[in-house]
């Protein structure tokens, strides 16, 4: 009764439909006639999506290729010329034992690879507004050329934690939570970005990458110790030499074992003290919790012993992708377009009413989204923000490049607010460790671009192609884990 | 319960999106999903205070619940790791089973307290679980004050 009472009113004052849905009469028609996009199709970050969205890589896949390569290569070969020999001459639990550590070691190596590892969506046009505004009010409203740099101060059980702020996300990072250069996204509790895994290792993935370690491990160790034992039990009666020739490939996986378990036993030991003192690889990389940084310096998110650790990095509950790549674009859900030649625009179908009640910062939105008549963001870029790109580059002043490159973490090159260390275990397990970048001070409001025009410059200095280049100049050149 | 829904969807549709308010998380007992519970400025004129208060405290409980770690979860997560995670085909995970159980008491909040306020809960997993989106709607024929007056007089008349 009483809803059927609000509803009258309304009724009678005749809304009309262009308020809180898709702006022109024109554009309804063509809405229907395009399928209904899946929400992966319309990602914005860099990654890539197979069968239909339900597996989820980084754009570079090419190390994992390998790593699948090598794994099955060696394994292969072991159960086909080792095992036969070993199961008649010691136990046919050998090739059973070895087949239940390749099956495990595979599964989770897929899951880590194709899974979300906890990716955060990107904020709304509307929340990145307040967000704006909140910054806004808390800085005051005069810009310079350098406006304080967007951090955000939180005390968590006692310790001091500053937040940063994502210019590409358009969020406050949640504690441990980093953004991926590589992927272009922020993962929540981000750990390290893995190109033998082929994906970021953060909190959704994080159990499936050690439980990968840890069985890769004992896969290793135990080819290893077998292939030899065949080696040792075949040159017993034959000869050293003669037993090689026999068998050859147990010279191949002994070469790539033997390589394999320095890194690969190394690399499960160190995750091991990591969840154990629950922490991740950034965390540690920069010593933030170390007490060297002071005495009153300690881990927050600790449970305090070992056992509880490790229960709740292995055991917690798992929390669901929270990008839900499979789900339908609908009509009436702002979305960030995914990027276009490095520019990325947000094509929100919100009120135009609500558009110009937004912050200055947005204002230039409703022109461009009366401009769209067809996808959303795509092709209406070419006219105002053309404009907009080369004005707002050229007084760009030299000093607010690094501001700009740290807006994606992509240049290794920055001195001043770089954090970016690459650790290279001793034979060739590479992880790309990116820690996250502390955002200094952002580029001000360009005097002559729009505010959006702002946004699009620091994603205009986003070229695809030398970003490419420029990563495989920093996975290739990294530096020798001397730690582990 | 379908005249409800239905009138819910006639508010997105016909009313005019005024405002939205985010309330953001509070992180200062760590990386677990908790909202902040200060009310908004913006609210005080559409919604009493301990209504809002208490369907903010209601959804961090129901979160906390959702990422406890005790026997039920861990005993979850060792059941997964021994069928290499594919009992999760068949059965879904406690946290989605709470994340359903939000859902379904956000929709009925909407229904029973927000929309005839004018307002409406956007369910925070649709927004990253970043924030607690409230979008405030305001008719189109009167101003804001006026919507609150033209739903009491609506229900006057019932």
């Amino acid at each position: 009764m009483q809803q059927l009472g609000v509803a009258e009113p309304m009724r009678e004052c005749e809304y009309s439909q262009i308020s809180t849905r898709s702006s022109t009469p024109m554009e309804t028609p063509y809405k229907k006639r395009t399928p209904k996009k899946r929400k992966w199709q319309a990602f914005p970050g860099r990654n890539k999506f197979y069968c239909n969205g339900r597996i989820m890589m980084a754009r570079q896949t090419g190390v994992f290729y390998l790593t699948l390569v090598l794994i099955l290569i060696t394994s292969g070969l072991f159960f086909t010329f080792d095992c036969p020999f070993l199961s008649v001459q010691l136990t046919p639990a050998i090739p059973v034992i070895g087949g239940v550590l390749f099956v495990f070691v595979l599964g989770t190596l897929f899951r880590t690879s194709f899974s979300d590892p906890g990716v955060l969506p990107r904020a709304t046009p509307d929340e990145a507004a307040d967000l704006e505004r909140q910054i806004d009010v808390a800085n005051g409203s005069s810009s310079g050329y350098r406006p304080p740099p967007r951090t955000k101060e939180v005390v968590i059980n006692g310790q001091t934690v500053k937040l940063k702020y994502c210019f590409t996300c358009k969020i406050f990072r949640p504690p441990r939570a980093s953004h991926c250069s590589l992927c272009d996204n922020c993962v929540e509790r981000f750990d390290h970005h893995c190109p033998w895994v082929g994906n970021c290792v953060g909190k959704r993935n994080y159990r499936f990458f050690y439980m990968f370690i840890l069985s890769l491990s004992f896969l290793t160790i135990f080819i290893f110790a077998f292939v030899i034992t065949h080696v040792i039990l075949r040159s017993h009666r034959q000869g050293f030499l003669n037993a090689l020739k026999d068998t050859p490939a147990s010279v191949l996986e002994v070469v790539v074992c033997f390589f394999s378990v320095w890194s690969i036993v190394g690399l499960s030991g160190f995750h091991t003290y990591l969840i154990s003192s629950n922490q991740t690889t950034n965390e540690d990389i920069k010593g933030s919790w170390s007490s060297k940084r002071g005495k009153d310096n300690y881990n927050p998110y600790s449970h305090g012993n070992i056992f509880t650790n490790c229960c709740a990095a292995l055991c917690g509950p798992l929390p669901p992708s929270l990008i839900d790549r499979r789900g339908f674009v609908q009509s009436d859900t702002p979305l960030p377009t995914p990027p276009t030649n490095g520019i990325t625009m947000y094509g929100s179908t919100q009120s135009q009413s609500h558009m110009a009640a937004a912050t200055p910062l947005m204002q230039s939105e409703p022109v461009i989204l009366t401009d769209e008549a067809s996808l959303p963001g795509r092709t209406s870029l070419g006219g105002p923000c053309s404009g907009a790109l080369p004005l707002g580059g050229q007084p760009t002043p030299p000093t607010s490049t690094p501001n700009l490159s740290c807006d994606n973490g992509m240049l290794p090159l920055r001195n001043d607010h770089s954090e970016a260390l690459h650790h290279h275990h001793t034979d060739g397990v590479h992880h790309h460790f990116l820690t996250p970048e502390e955002a200094p001070s952002p580029p001000g409001m360009l005097p002559c671009g729009s505010p959006l025009g702002h946004s699009h410059t620091i994603q205009g200095f986003y070229n695809p192609a030398s970003q490419d280049s420029l990563h495989e100049d920093s996975v290739r050149g990294l530096v020798k884990l001397s730690s582990v | 319960m379908a005249t409800e829904f239905h009138n819910l969807q006639e508010l997105r549709h016909s009313a005019s999106l005024a405002n939205k308010v985010f309330l953001q998380r509070d992180y200062s007992e760590g990386t677990t999903c908790r909202f902040q519970t200060k009310f908004p400025s913006e609210l005080e004129s559409r919604i009493e205070r301990p209504l809002f208060e208490d369907t903010v405290k209601r959804l961090n409980i129901y979160y906390a619940e959702a990422e406890k770690m005790g026997g039920q979860s861990y005993l979850e997560g060792c059941l997964a790791c021994a069928t290499a995670y594919l009992i999760f085909l068949c059965m879904e995970t406690r946290y989605e089973k709470v994340l359903k159980k939000i859902g379904g008491y956000i929709q009925e909040q909407n229904e029973k307290i927000y929309a005839p306020r004018g307002l409406l809960i956007t369910d925070p997993i649709e927004r990253g679980m970043r924030v607690i989106e409230i979008s405030i709607y305001e008719d189109r024929g009167s101003s804001g004050s006026c919507s609150g007056s033209s739903s009491t007089s609506g229900s006057s008349a019932r």
